[in-house]
């Protein structure tokens, strides 16, 4: 079975995120880079089924500028056997919508039986790329999956999905998109050796014109005008007291002044 | 003749969803501002009833896409559908709610369409001649940006849940009725659904509810949380926890507050022995009314929280519950 796995090299979670001075983006300069968050599971259960026997390859592919390496490399420290690096910087350019095209253009040079990826990075936020890509290969599609099961055969999948208070069971043929949610696998914490060997991988890097790709193919069709900070939440009050007193206090505030209750 | 702006419905049980009213309420509003109508597409099957309810809330015109195969929601034969009608009727711009139907299907109808979308905004402006600005939290809300799609057409958007208000029905608005049966080939679409389980054991669910309380890294174990669940069926609140409650096995990852976690955006978040990491404020910060419960004067939380109570959430979490029954008798 060949498992393609989308990944993308994003600030970690811990970085105070500020708009440039101008507001035509956010700071990325010192901000600490790595392997999106949901992607982790998504190259987690690509190894997992690699794991579970059979003749399994697990290729990891990003969008992404040089520093994207380092994320592959996790990748394949993980488990993942072949990195593919789409790097040019006109790609840098586009958006969601854009990098789909990028990747689908990719993909079909690859043999594909599965492809995985994060429901969303945690950059922007934009939660498209996955059901996007599906829509360009022309297959399936199933979005912020909590749970994968492979038919014998390798032809389809069952799949949990996550809604809003509840979770649904389907089944779907393959090849497929699945976009991968928490709660799916516990992602692994590459041991030490993988790492080592990891780093001496060779990845395969190629351009818009490796691809055959027109920068019109992708062009982005939304556009950016302008990154701000949220508005600061007023500091509110801390009641004082002693407890009876405090929450009596709490409840009165929240029925005459928040008028929730 | 100028493009219609379109909000696509989500049903459940039949109804429409609330979030499909906020769209719709939007949808009415961005086509008043720029002389253009405002339509209602849902796609299923047996819709006249609930789309002629539902367009009280703003739609001159319903489109009903109705097909046995449609009756139950699937991507692929859903995007198609819409691509279809979308692609023949040339909408100026197609909303959806951001819910997690919306967010599966926006994407790929905006890659079939070969449009732009925004995803998950908070706020919709236009210009006079239609061209839209939205507004979307980025890196979980620590940023917001302002996005426009310039050229390609329909512009294309999901929109926060519980952020967007929804307007008073006019029960004497006679929408034109637009049915389409589209061709939908049975054996084509790669998706069968098996079957829908609950998971929320009758407590509204996190998005979706107007109180939320949620607990941490305080509670110290699973079966505290039963103090928790307590003050919420007082309140009939939702019950969140943040992710080191989760990681540490005491709640499911669907209960999950914060940036790798659910966005909620209730009327009331009770935080109980949450520090406030930056990834849990993420979450929740767009509360309109956050209380704190911590035993740490510096926990971070203390910061963003309207009232916040300085103790232990053992003593205060129960006392609150019993100060609010005696304020409800």
């Amino acid at each position: 079975m060949n498992i393609v796995v989308c990944v993308k090299h994003v600030p970690d979670t811990e970085a105070a995120i500020k708009p440039l001075p101008d507001g035509s983006g956010v700071a990325t300069e010192g901000l600490n880079y790595v392997l999106n968050p949901y992607d982790e599971f998504a190259v987690e259960e690509a190894v997992k089924i690699k794991e579970a026997g059979g003749d399994t390859q697990v290729t990891v592919i990003t969008v992404g500028p040089d520093g994207a390496t380092k994320s592959l490399r996790t990748a394949i420290a993980m488990g993942a056997d072949e990195a593919v690096h789409l790097n040019d910087p006109v790609f840098l350019e586009t958006d969601a919508q854009g990098t789909a095209v990028i990747l689908a253009a990719a993909i079909q040079t690859l043999p594909f039986d599965l492809i995985l990826c994060g429901k969303q990075a945690v950059d922007d936020d934009c939660a498209q790329v996955g059901p996007a890509l599906a829509e360009l290969l022309g297959i399936p599609s199933v979005s912020v999956v909590t749970q994968l099961e492979l038919e014998g055969d390798g032809k389809k999948a069952t799949v949990h999905r996550e809604l809003e208070g509840a979770t649904e069971v389907l089944e779907c043929t393959l090849p497929a998109v699945l976009t991968t949610q928490k709660g799916l696998n516990e992602p692994r914490y590459p041991a030490l050796p993988m790492i080592m060997k990891a780093k001496r991988k060779e990845i395969r890097t190629l351009d818009a014109s490796a691809l055959g790709l027109s920068p019109d193919a992708f062009a982005p069709r939304t556009e950016t005008v302008e990154v701000s900070s949220p508005p600061p939440r007023q500091g509110g009050r801390i009641l004082e007291g002693d407890v009876a007193e405090v929450v009596r206090e709490a409840v009165r505030l929240l029925k005459e002044e928040a008028k929730l209750l | 003749m100028a493009g219609e702006i379109w909000s696509i419905g989500e049903l459940r049980d039949g109804e429409l969803k609330r979030p499909s009213l906020e769209a719709l309420t939007k949808a009415r509003a961005l086509a008043d501002a720029t002389g253009r109508k405002a339509a209602l597409v849902l796609v299923g099957q047996d819709l006249e009833a609930t789309g002629k309810e539902a367009a009280a809330y703003g739609a001159d015109l319903l489109y009903l896409v109705e097909h046995g195969e449609l009756a139950a929601y699937r991507t692929e034969p859903h995007a198609k559908a819409l691509g279809d009608l979308a692609s023949e009727r040339k909408p100026e711009a197609v909303l959806l709610p951001a819910t997690s139907q919306g967010k599966d299907l926006a994407p790929r109808l905006a890659a079939r369409l070969r449009t732009g979308l925004a995803t998950d905004c908070t706020d919709v402006e236009t210009d006079a001649s239609g061209t839209l600005t939205f507004t979307r939290p980025i890196y979980a809300g620590k940023a917001l940006e302002k996005v426009r799609i310039p050229d390609a057409r329909p512009q294309m958007a999901t929109l926060r849940p519980k952020v967007f208000p929804v307007g008073s029905p006019d029960a004497s608005r006679q929408p034109e009725v637009v049915r389409v049966t589209p061709e939908v080939a049975a054996g084509a679409v790669g998706t069968t659904v098996r079957e829908t389980v609950q998971t929320s054991a009758g407590r509204i669910e996190l998005t979706e509810a107007d109180f939320i309380v949620s607990g941490g890294r305080g509670l110290k174990d699973a079966e505290n949380f039963a103090l928790l669940e307590e003050l919420a069926d007082t309140l009939g609140a939702a019950v969140g926890a943040s992710r080191a409650a989760v990681d540490s096995g005491w709640r499911d990852h669907q209960d999950q507050v914060g940036q790798t976690g659910k966005t909620v955006t209730p009327s009331l978040y009770i935080a109980c022995g949450i520090s406030g990491a930056i990834q849990h404020l993420a979450g929740m910060s767009s509360a309109k009314c956050i209380v704190a419960i911590n035993k740490d004067p510096e926990a971070p939380i203390f910061k963003v929280a309207d009232y916040g109570i300085v103790g232990d959430l053992f003593e205060v979490v129960p006392a609150l519950k019993s100060a609010l029954l005696e304020a409800k008798s």
